[in-house]
């Protein structure tokens, strides 16, 4: 058992009084259903609630602002699994940038959607609502921000502080406000925020900005223009590192020590003693920490304070380096408040380049996966994790894209972004998705039709089928035989199809007429799918060329239909009933030779009922007897005029087999025929 | 408009059409009209681009579609037609058809008529999968196998053919006044007369053996005998109604479903398709080439594209030739769309010439 990394929160059901019943649970993909129970082990159900209730994990996925967050995160992710492994890996980096910075302007582009329906919406619930999902984003493009910076886009030193400098600055864009604020006042230099703008852009290192303002105030005070004009020419002088120039690093480090030699000789000489605030600035320069941190209002945080004192302290910092600073300036920014925000151990984590440390705060700081799924696979595809084996599951990445995916499937529109995620998924993923995908509900079938073509796509034969066969007991359900059909064809099931069939020859029996004439007339290939629907589908045709008129081809379909074992027993009756018009027709159709074989048809039937069923009523017993009386007796005379047909061509000979046919029809029922074979050898004689 | 517009809205889209221009004043189509799918509360929605109707419209925002107003929409809207300038009609799934007003005046829509469980099952609801106006006439057909005729101005049901399909009715259209084609999900084609009394149909068309489904058809607006229709393959058929029982012509189109194809009412030379694939296809015929050829680029589309969607970048053009004529621009609209092409395109429209 493991420990519990945080206490869990607890959610407060409505209408529930925890201290005398008790709760059951069942777990879904995302959330939890919630029931009361009664704790007994008998018992009677008195007094059970009749509420089910559900509580969700996650409601941020049900936002329609932070909808937009997913699907457009889905379509940086699929992009961003098209970057083939075989790609040097030089070319790769910048495209990792990029993606990473594709995320960030998707959330900076939601986080200000929600802003302006936040101050638009009169609903303060909402409102707060809408706050506090802001902030979760600013926070989480935060983290992410400095996650490309360090992680991904790994500066090495000297850069590393300026884009350190980069993300402090978008992050705190405050200061731009207030500077418009002083600058379009009538008097900038005299505005209360002044010097707070001044040494805001100080802190933030944009020396060019921080001197234009500085100008308005020298030129108000003509007698400390020389005063002015050296901290300036200070501020201009500060070497910057440029890493797209050929100057080295300790090139840079030996300009930069120069200049902090010539500030820190302006401080000893008391050149700003005069100006309490340009001896602050003057301070800030050489990185003084007392002075840094009693600018605390300013940095309002510690990583910008951080940042700040590694600027003007340490700028060839080397990102091995960086825990230390970041710890130390922590606990120097912080001494006053006791515990640290999970932000901040989660940035904390990042600076000390504890990648799973971040993921692991931040899957428990945040309440959904979608930043943390989203954010390890990027990760993941930098290469950046080592094979952190999980205990469960195959590795970090997968069981977190899962999850968010899992998330995603509950969902009732967002249900088709998640297949994408399991399609990258390597180990797992296919499960998920085979289990997930049969569990869409299907309201129409264009939305079945969507669901198949997923499942079709990833050779998932087995969902196919049991989609098709939901699709096709739905229809069954409703009565649309047709419809039932055609979904069991497409699901290749021979059991459900035989069914099917079953019903339509049942309901021919009952009425005498086909439904659904236009499927069954043209089933095609697919009539072999199952015994029973091939009979339907030749019964049908029989029938076709039996209205058409097409005697003898019926005639031989018919036949055939019973002696290729075709026709299911039970419907030989009704196929030898069918016979009945057509021999009954002036014109000879069946010859000596059929007829001798619907004849052996009839009676391996009546063989087999020999046997008196007791269920059976009397009635349905003496129709049936008439029915084969009918039946023997039409046969019979068939046969007759079949035989004088076919002699009449051979001289003589008639007459005797006309008294042969007769006897025929005078034999007793159950009495066996000749054998057909006797009967065949007989004949050559005869005409010898 | 060059290039395309995508915009990303909070749902999904299953249709989506442009509203009519009168045929008199040369103006572009600026109002379109979409239906949501699959969400939890679905809606019909009007969008304008362009300056006019709404007043806040910043710089950056031209050509971009401004949500004019929406209304709830019980059930996926499974289909959506434009009865006349500011009626539309709905297909649910629930079985109901809607006629909703959009009143110009006040930029709202209301429900005017509705028809609950038009297409029904004995117990169940039975979704309507398509519809088809010829003002003041409208067709609906269902999974049901029904063809409902209703007129917009009258309370009832005109007239209903039960058990028009054993299977499933996907699309229909009008072949002339009294002449309606159905496609099913058989594969066949069926032509409804309702001069005559009897429920069976005057002419059933096929392809013979493969019984692959039919998703969609379109009528060629001039030449009433010349019907195009797109299946569960991606097969794009043409047909001569008038002849034989065998499609006039059969082209490769999509690799999976093709959800809805449109000539070009002005143009019908024209033809575009739009697939499950999240691919959109402009067909053009010309007159020297027979076989089909590929032809990128060079047409101007506006793809408003949505929910799940971004700007389309894998399009592709597709040039072939059914009948004989020459080439000029058209205006599509699609929605549903990724340039990975990993969703599919629900819906296209055609209206007017470029903009």
């Amino acid at each position: 058992m493991e420990e519990v990394d945080v206490e869990p929160t607890t959610t407060p059901i409505p209408g529930f009084d925890s201290n005398q019943k008790h709760l059951g649970f069942v777990w879904g993909p995302g959330d939890i259903l919630v029931y009361e129970t009664i704790y007994k082990a008998s018992g009677g159900s008195a007094g059970g609630c009749p509420f089910v209730h559900e509580v969700r994990k996650d409601e941020d996925i049900y936002s329609p602002i932070l909808r937009k967050l997913f699907n457009e995160s889905h379509h940086i992710f699929v992009g961003l699994q098209r970057i083939r492994e075989d790609m040097p890996s030089k070319n790769k980096k910048p495209q990792f940038v990029s993606i990473s910075k594709n995320y960030r302007s998707v959330i900076r582009a939601c986080m200000e959607e929600l802003q302006q329906v936040a101050v638009s919406t009169q609903d303060a619930a909402l409102a707060t609502q809408y706050g506090s999902q802001v902030s979760i984003l600013l926070a989480v493009e935060l983290i992410w921000n400095l996650c490309e910076v360090l992680f991904i886009d790994a500066a090495p030193a000297g850069s590393l502080v300026l884009h350190l400098l980069d993300w402090v600055r978008l992050h705190k864009a405050d200061v731009d406000e207030k500077a418009r604020e002083v600058l379009a006042s009538e008097s900038p230099a005299e505005h209360q925020a002044y010097w707070d703008v001044v040494i805001s852009y100080v802190l933030q290192g944009r020396m060019d900005e921080a001197r234009q303002v500085l100008v308005k105030q020298a030129a108000l005070q003509p007698a400390a223009r020389a005063m002015f004009k050296l901290l300036d020419n200070l501020l201009m002088k500060m070497p910057i590192f440029n890493p797209g120039e050929t100057q080295t690093l300790t090139e840079f480090d030996v300009k930069w020590r120069h200049w902090r030699e010539e500030v820190d000789r302006c401080l000893q000489d008391q050149s700003f003693a005069s100006n309490p605030h340009l001896e602050d600035i003057c301070k800030i320069l050489v990185g003084d920490e007392d002075v840094l941190l009693e600018h605390k209002e300013l940095l309002s945080t510690w990583y910008h304070f951080l940042v700040t004192r590694l600027l003007f302290s340490h700028p060839t910092v080397k990102p091995t380096e960086l825990h230390y600073y970041a710890q130390s300036s922590m606990h120097m920014f912080l001494d006053t408040r006791s515990v640290p925000e999970p932000l901040d151990s989660i940035l904390l984590a990042a600076f000390e380049f504890d990648i799973h440390q971040v993921i692991k705060d931040c899957s428990i700081a945040l309440n959904n996966w979608w930043f943390v799924g989203h954010l390890t696979d990027l990760l993941d595809h930098c290469k950046l994790l080592q094979s952190h084996n999980l205990h469960f599951g195959s590795n970090l990445r997968e069981f977190l894209l899962l999850e968010y995916a899992s998330g995603l499937f509950t969902h009732h529109s967002l249900w088709q972004l998640a297949v994408d995620y399991f399609d990258h998924c390597p180990e797992f993923g296919r499960v998920y998705l085979e289990l997930q995908i049969e569990r869409v509900p299907l309201d129409t079938e264009r939305k079945a039709l969507k669901v198949i073509r997923i499942c079709e796509q990833r050779q998932m034969t087995e969902q196919v089928r049991s989609i098709c066969k939901i699709m096709a007991k739905k229809a069954l359900r409703n009565n649309r035989l047709g419809s039932a059909l055609s979904w069991s064809i497409r699901a290749k099931d021979a059991a459900f199809a035989t069914l099917i069939s079953e019903r339509f020859l049942q309901d021919y029996c009952a009425n005498g007429t086909f439904s659904d004439l236009d499927l069954i007339d043209n089933l095609g290939p697919a009539m072999l799918l199952s015994d029973r629907l091939t009979f339907l589908g030749k019964y049908r045709e029989f029938h076709r060329l039996y209205g058409e008129k097409r005697f003898l081809d019926a005639a031989k379909l018919l036949l055939s239909l019973m002696t290729a074992k075709i026709a299911p027993r039970s419907f030989w009756m009704t196929l030898l009933t069918d016979a009945l018009p057509l021999l009954e027709q002036i014109e000879v159709i069946f010859s000596a030779d059929q007829t001798h074989e619907l004849m052996f048809c009839l009676e391996e039937l009546t063989s087999e009922k020999s046997v008196p069923n007791p269920d059976r009523p009397m009635q349905d017993e003496d129709i049936e007897t008439t029915k084969i009386e009918l039946l023997r007796l039409a046969l019979a005379r068939n046969l007759a005029m079949a035989i004088v047909k076919e002699r009449e061509s051979i001289e003589g000979l008639v007459g005797g087999w006309v008294a042969g046919a007769v006897v025929l029809t005078g034999m007793q029922p159950g009495q066996p025929f000749w054998r057909r074979r006797q009967d065949r050898d007989w004949e050559p004689q005869v005409i010898g | 408009m060059e290039g395309i517009n995508a915009k990303y809205v909070s749902q999904k889209i299953s249709k989506t059409r442009w509203r009519p221009v009168s045929s008199s004043s040369l103006q572009q189509p600026d109002i379109f009209a979409t239906g949501s799918w699959d969400n939890e509360d679905n809606k019909i929605s009007i969008w304008s681009i362009g300056e006019n109707g709404i007043s806040s419209m910043d710089d950056e925002f031209e050509g971009d579609p401004q949500l004019v107003c929406e209304h709830k929409h019980n059930g996926d809207v499974l289909d959506l037609q434009f009865l006349d300038q500011d009626r539309i009609v709905t297909a649910s799934s629930t079985g109901a058809v809607i006629i909703f007003r959009h009143h110009h005046n006040s930029q709202t829509l209301s429900v005017s008529q509705l028809w609950e469980r038009a297409h029904h099952y004995p117990c169940d609801n039975a979704p309507c999968t398509g519809i088809v106006c010829n003002s003041p006439e409208i067709v609906t057909v269902g999974e049901d196998g029904r063809i409902i005729l209703f007129r917009a101005d009258q309370e009832g049901v005109l007239r209903t053919i039960e058990n028009a399909d054993s299977s499933t009715i996907h699309a229909v259209t009008f072949l002339r006044t009294t002449e309606i084609l159905t496609v099913n999900s058989i594969g066949q084609l069926k032509i409804w007369d309702f001069r005559q009394q009897g429920n069976e149909p005057s002419q059933i068309l096929s392809l013979t053996g493969d019984r692959v489904p039919l998703h969609c058809v379109d009528r060629h607006p001039n030449q009433q005998h010349i019907v195009a229709t797109g299946g569960q393959d991606g097969m794009l058929c043409i047909w001569d109604v008038r002849q034989g029982n065998m499609p006039f012509s059969l082209m490769e189109a999509h690799s999976a479903e093709m959800w809805e194809v449109h000539f070009h009412p002005s143009n019908p030379d024209h033809l575009f398709s739009c697939s499950e694939d999240g691919s959109l296809l402009h067909w053009e015929t010309s007159s020297n080439s027979d076989t089909p050829s590929f032809l990128q680029g060079g047409r101007n589309t506006s793809i408003v594209s949505r929910s799940a969607l971004a700007p389309a970048g894998g399009n592709q053009s597709l040039i072939s030739s059914w009948l004989t004529g020459d080439s000029s621009k058209g205006r599509l609209e699609t929605t549903h769309m990724l340039p990975s092409q990993t969703l599919s395109v629900n819906s296209l429209d055609v209206l007017g010439q470029c903009l």
